[in-house]
């Protein structure tokens, strides 16, 4: 399987998108406009949109709390995520959810998860659901590297094998679980982890678009084909802090900025299908405006969208009462 | 009709709702037992064989064994019905959910609300609880009116086979999450049950008897004492009536209220812990919306706020008894022997 040159304008789109999106919210979350808890995805496009690319609507994903890229990546419709996040009553949640529980599961998209870990059993069902109904469809679960501690991740990782399910773990080690170095953090590897499970497992360079896409496709194509479980470690680099507010004191003061200059996923890109002779930059640089643009929109719409009402208080507890 | 154990009940409704629905999987640690092993794959259908069969009936793909992980396979089976299948987990002791509760009321409860209303998450925990086993601090609490608590669960507390069988084919036609309570000392109890199929509807109680003296309210296997100690006081010309919940989330706040106010002296009977239990959310509920029509002061039989003890001794002192029953019905209807 190759990428065509629709698939890579839709790549680039996608991970522009989320650039444009987290940049957005991380001007208006300063501004006061939006409340809450925010966690931003900058910086970490290509692995979401590298291993969602493989992805259906039928394929289910679970999301960490830093889960607009992976919503975006999955295809959610970016206006009715502005105005989730913006709290309002037609937002992608009806406003009860927010940035942290993001959801939408027509799109196979089981949520962002305020819970460190807790997607991870989550994805285990769904992969289970395709492996019952046998349906071809596989499941993905994202983690942190603080995520990738907590024994429901192990656990996870035991039953899928066990199981044998359609079921992806990608750890997304951004370097900090919230403010602590996974330097300190995480014991051994990742990949010894998987591996000690009897998972194949691989470290990809996150922020290389190709490389993402390279190992999701074994190992989406694994577990489509019945060979059950992978896991990526997908080495990331997150532009903002744990959450916006964050001072980031914890980190060298050029950190960012190097990763801005020298290893920036839509750079890296953008470089590599320019130099191939794959795209010409003028169409990346019209989905550059078009996104910019289209964002801008969403972020007007949100700000002058009407909010919940008492009367949506008490709606979706159950399904029947 | 056949009489059946309370047992048989829910084994029943567990074959007879897999028959009808191929999207329902049941999973749980030993639920068929022996998965891997060298001798019968079939062994146990659970520690007290409630699921025995069903693996033979059903075969691997549709009763599976789970390594002992509860946070693990608890959540797949919340993942798993929110894609599409109507899972039944066995957590086999409530006590458990200390090791898997945030797959429960932080995940299941949750998706439908903070998804805006477009999740579906039908999924059934079927577990054991209550004192009586020798089982001690760690297997033998009640712990229902926790789930209660949490906004988007369902619970249900069966008193016999039938409500059992009934209520558990409710439960898992529910697109709800459902917490459904055995009590294990109530696993060998009979009663008559149709082999036809039938649904109990969540949030009705039922009034198991009718008297004008005083009102008694029980949660689970509280209800079976309830219903003996009412049926001595009537000999004594004391009549009671008695409210099984049956669920209480939803609760039948009609039914408690009217009840409550037809005698105006009220008893309830909760076997869990006795601080923020059913006991004293019923209690409140009746003093806010009924205090007018109380002729006495509500008493509340329970458990004490202690732990389950393992000596025999100890756990029949902590489990509300009978006498105990009969001795709040008699102080609220100010008729001593």
């Amino acid at each position: 399987m190759q990428l065509s040159r629709e698939d890579l304008l839709k790549a680039y789109r996608r991970m522009v998108m989320i650039r444009e999106f987290e940049e957005a919210v991380h001007e208006e979350f300063s501004a006061g406009s939006i409340p809450g808890f925010v966690h931003l995805y900058a910086g970490e496009e290509a692995s979401g949109v590298g291993v969602c690319m493989h992805l259906n609507d039928n394929d289910y994903i679970a999301s960490t709390h830093r889960g607009h890229g992976h919503c975006l990546a999955k295809d959610c419709d970016e206006h009715a995520m502005m105005l989730e996040i913006f709290g309002k009553k037609d937002g992608l949640c009806g406003g009860k959810g927010g940035s942290m529980h993001i959801a939408d599961l027509s799109k196979g998209m089981m949520g962002a998860n305020g819970i460190v870990g807790g997607g991870p059993p989550l994805i285990c069902g769904a992969a289970l659901t395709a492996k019952t109904l046998k349906n071809g469809g596989v499941a993905v679960a994202f983690v942190g590297d603080g995520a990738s501690n907590q024994g429901t991740v192990f656990e996870s990782y035991n039953l899928a094998k066990v199981w044998n399910l359609p079921a992806i773990f990608v750890v997304e080690d951004n370097g900090y679980a919230e403010a602590t170095s996974s330097r300190y953090s995480v014991a051994g590897s990742q990949v010894a982890r998987g591996k000690a499970f009897d998972i194949p497992a691989i470290e990809v360079d996150g922020s290389d678009f190709f490389a993402v896409w390279e190992a999701a496709r074994e190992a989406v194509e694994r577990a489509r084909n019945g060979g059950g479980p992978s896991l990526i470690h997908s080495r990331v680099l997150r532009y903002y802090g744990h959450f916006e507010g964050d001072a980031m004191t914890y980190r060298p003061a050029d950190e960012v900025a190097n990763y801005r200059a020298n290893k920036d996923p839509l750079m890296l890109f953008r470089r590599r299908v320019t130099e191939a002779g794959l795209l010409e930059g003028s169409a990346l640089d019209e989905i550059d405006r078009s996104v910019k643009d289209r964002i801008a929109q969403c972020v007007v719409q949100a700000k002058a969208a009407p909010e919940p009402t008492e009367a949506d208080l008490l709606t979706d507890v159950y399904i029947s009462y | 009709m056949a009489k059946k154990s309370y047992r048989q009940a829910i084994s029943e409704a567990l074959s007879q709702e897999m028959e009808r629905d191929p999207t329902i999987v049941i999973m749980g640690e030993d639920i068929a037992g022996g998965a891997g092993a060298e001798g019968e794959q079939d062994a146990w259908g659970g520690p007290l064989g409630v699921t025995k069969g069903l693996y033979t009936k059903f075969g691997p793909d549709r009763v599976l064994d789970t390594p002992i992980t509860e946070s693990g396979f608890i959540g797949a089976a919340v993942g798993a019905a929110a894609s599409g299948l109507r899972p039944v987990a066995e957590l086999m002791f409530v006590d458990f959910m200390g090791v898997c509760f945030d797959q429960i009321f932080n995940q299941a409860a949750k998706f439908k609300y903070m998804f805006g209303g477009k999740a579906k998450t039908p999924v059934v925990i079927r577990t054991m609880y209550g004192a009586g086993f020798r089982a001690a601090s760690q297997h033998s609490q009640c712990l229902y009116n926790v789930f209660t608590h949490i906004p988007g669960l369902k619970v249900a507390l069966p008193s016999n086979p039938y409500e059992a069988k009934g209520l558990l084919i409710q439960a898992i036609r529910d697109d709800d999450p459902v917490i459904f309570f055995e009590h294990k000392a109530m696993y060998d109890m009979e009663g008559e049950v149709p082999d036809e199929t039938y649904a109990i509807p969540f949030g009705q109680a039922n009034v198991t008897r009718e008297g004008d003296d005083a009102t008694i309210i029980a949660f689970g296997r509280m209800v079976n004492f309830a219903n003996t100690v009412a049926d001595k006081l009537s000999k004594d010309g004391i009549t009671c009536t008695v409210v099984d919940p049956r669920t209480t989330s939803p609760l039948d706040t009609e039914t408690i209220l009217e009840t409550a106010a037809e005698t105006g002296r009220v008893v309830v009977v909760d076997e869990a812990h006795p601080r923020c239990n059913m006991a004293t959310d019923v209690s409140a509920l009746i003093c806010q919306e009924a205090f007018d029509k109380l002729k006495a002061p509500i008493k509340m039989v329970t458990a004490p706020h202690a732990p389950v003890p393992f000596s025999a001794a100890l756990e029949d002192l902590y489990i509300p008894s009978m006498d105990k029953i009969e001795a709040a019905v008699r102080s609220v209807t100010g008729k001593s022997h």
